[in-house]
């Protein structure tokens, strides 16, 4: 069993790629970090992270040959379960509108717009620990304590994934707005905040990542 | 709802704690990645490593820690000291570092403030201020450990570099920094009001109270701190407790 993290020159996937292989140990599973496409092909899992800007995101995905085909491929017709993170989950939608407009994978249909906020208390980026309020049942949040009182997330982001259909919305976070802190379709998952960095939280999610039978 | 921060401060040298970690069992007190295991599972919001290395061969010494502490834990790390061009920020964010915080490098061009987050992204470019009161109302920017003064307005100063990408302020003030006698509130607050990114207040902790102050009356979103966690003075719950009873959000995992 394969899990594959994307690389596609997005920054740093070290502290991904420890936090899943600590977790996959456990399952027996082997984590690959790769920029190959034909790896991401055959990846029975996969995990698009990315730090940075949605349209240099973008512009890196697009420069690595056959990947974009290979995620296509495996995730949406194959139906393998697919983890995004961060700017790995923005690049879900149908546009970013980050500098400028750039699309994005449309598979959960929306725009990638920036946080405004109505309070000078309330800094942009959106940054360190929040609670999630889930707005339906998944099986990545499976025995997670969440709410007000739950385990908190760790995220760092400017701009969040506004979803054209609420339904795909999986849960969001409180800042001052609610903010898309999670989305789901399918076999399809994402997570504004990075579970690497989220200790028990983020640990409990990758766990269920890699138990997850869509 | 978002939480605010405690981040204590490890000064790094060679490789090296200066000043070790003593509140736990630790078998090497100088190593950095130990002490930054025992505050991962001490419940810190983050980590901040300064490397204070002096000399340029060792310089690589902190790629080496950041790595093997990015290997064991799994929570945000910030690393700042001596970070002068875009290849010092890639190679300690592909080593494991979440952010850089640079600081004279900034200040002699706040141009690499904008290369910087245009090539890496805001969120993992902190600038970090040290700044000196000069006259009421009024705190400058220093250089050299505070030595060395520039001139620059410290509010003005925050105000450029946010607007030029910073994702976030490390603002410390060298009139308190190792005083333990409390933040530079009036500093604090001027410039946290004066800018839209979160900013981490240092410099004068010497008490429970000083964190609670740093956020309630200097509106920091985070507050750093070294020698009160570092000797076991106080815990990190202990602090997040005495800040919940001052009615703070923080997070208690």
């Amino acid at each position: 069993m394969t899990v594959v993290i994307v690389d596609y020159g997005s920054g740093n996937l070290h502290s991904a790629q420890k936090a899943f292989e600590k977790m996959a140990a456990d399952a027996g599973m082997r984590v690959e970090v790769t920029s190959d496409a034909e790896k991401v092909r055959r990846a029975e899992r996969i995990v698009l992270p990315g730090v940075g800007a949605f349209a240099d995101c973008r512009r890196g995905l697009d420069s690595v040959p056959g990947m974009v085909e290979a995620l296509e491929e495996n995730v949406i017709q194959r139906g393998r379960p697919f983890l995004g993170i961060c700017v790995g989950m923005q690049l879900l939608a149908s546009r970013g509108l980050e500098h400028g407009v750039a699309t994005g994978l449309d598979w959960v249909p929306g725009d990638v717009i920036a946080i405004e906020t109505k309070s000078i208390d309330l800094k942009v980026p959106h940054m360190g620990w929040n609670t999630l309020s889930p707005r339906q049942d998944h099986a990545l949040l499976k025995g997670i304590p969440t709410g007000d009182d739950g385990l908190h997330a760790y995220f760092v982001h400017s701009y969040h994934l506004k979803a054209a259909d609420p339904a795909l919305v999986v849960a969001t976070t409180d800042y001052g707005a609610e903010l898309t802190a999670m989305v789901g379709r399918d076999n399809i998952a994402g997570t504004q905040f990075h579970p690497e960095k989220s200790q028990k939280l983020g640990l409990a999610l990758i766990a269920n990542f890699l138990r997850w039978t869509p | 709802m978002l939480k605010c921060r405690v981040i204590p401060c490890l000064d790094v040298k060679d490789g090296r704690v200066v000043k070790g970690v003593n509140f736990v069992d630790l078998k090497d007190a100088g190593d950095p990645v130990e002490s930054a295991i025992a505050y991962d599972a001490a419940g810190a919001d983050e980590l901040c490593f300064l490397d204070i290395t002096a000399s340029h061969e060792n310089r690589g010494t902190i790629l080496d820690v950041v790595r093997r502490t990015a290997e064991a834990c799994f929570m945000p790390l910030t690393v700042g000291g001596g970070v002068r061009t875009t290849d010092d920020i890639r190679n300690l964010l592909l080593a494991g570092a979440d952010k850089v915080s640079i600081m004279t490098a900034a200040v002699h061009n706040r141009d690499f403030v904008r290369e910087a987050a245009e090539k890496f992204g805001s969120q993992c470019v902190v600038v970090a201020i040290d700044a000196k009161k000069v006259s009421p109302g009024r705190w400058e920017i220093f250089t050299h450990g505070g030595r060395k003064p520039t001139g620059i307005d410290a509010i003005e100063y925050a105000k450029e570099v946010a607007a030029l990408g910073a994702g976030e302020i490390l603002l410390t003030s060298m009139d308190r920094d190792g005083t333990r006698v409390g933040f530079d509130i009036e500093l604090t607050r001027s410039i946290a009001d004066a800018v839209s990114v979160p900013l981490i207040a240092s410099g004068g902790v010497g008490s429970l109270d000083h964190l609670v102050e740093g956020v309630r009356d200097g509106h920091a979103t985070a507050v750093l701190a070294a020698s009160i966690f570092h000797f076991g003075e106080f815990t990190i719950r202990a602090a997040k407790e005495h800040m919940q009873r001052a009615g703070l959000h923080v997070r208690m995992d």
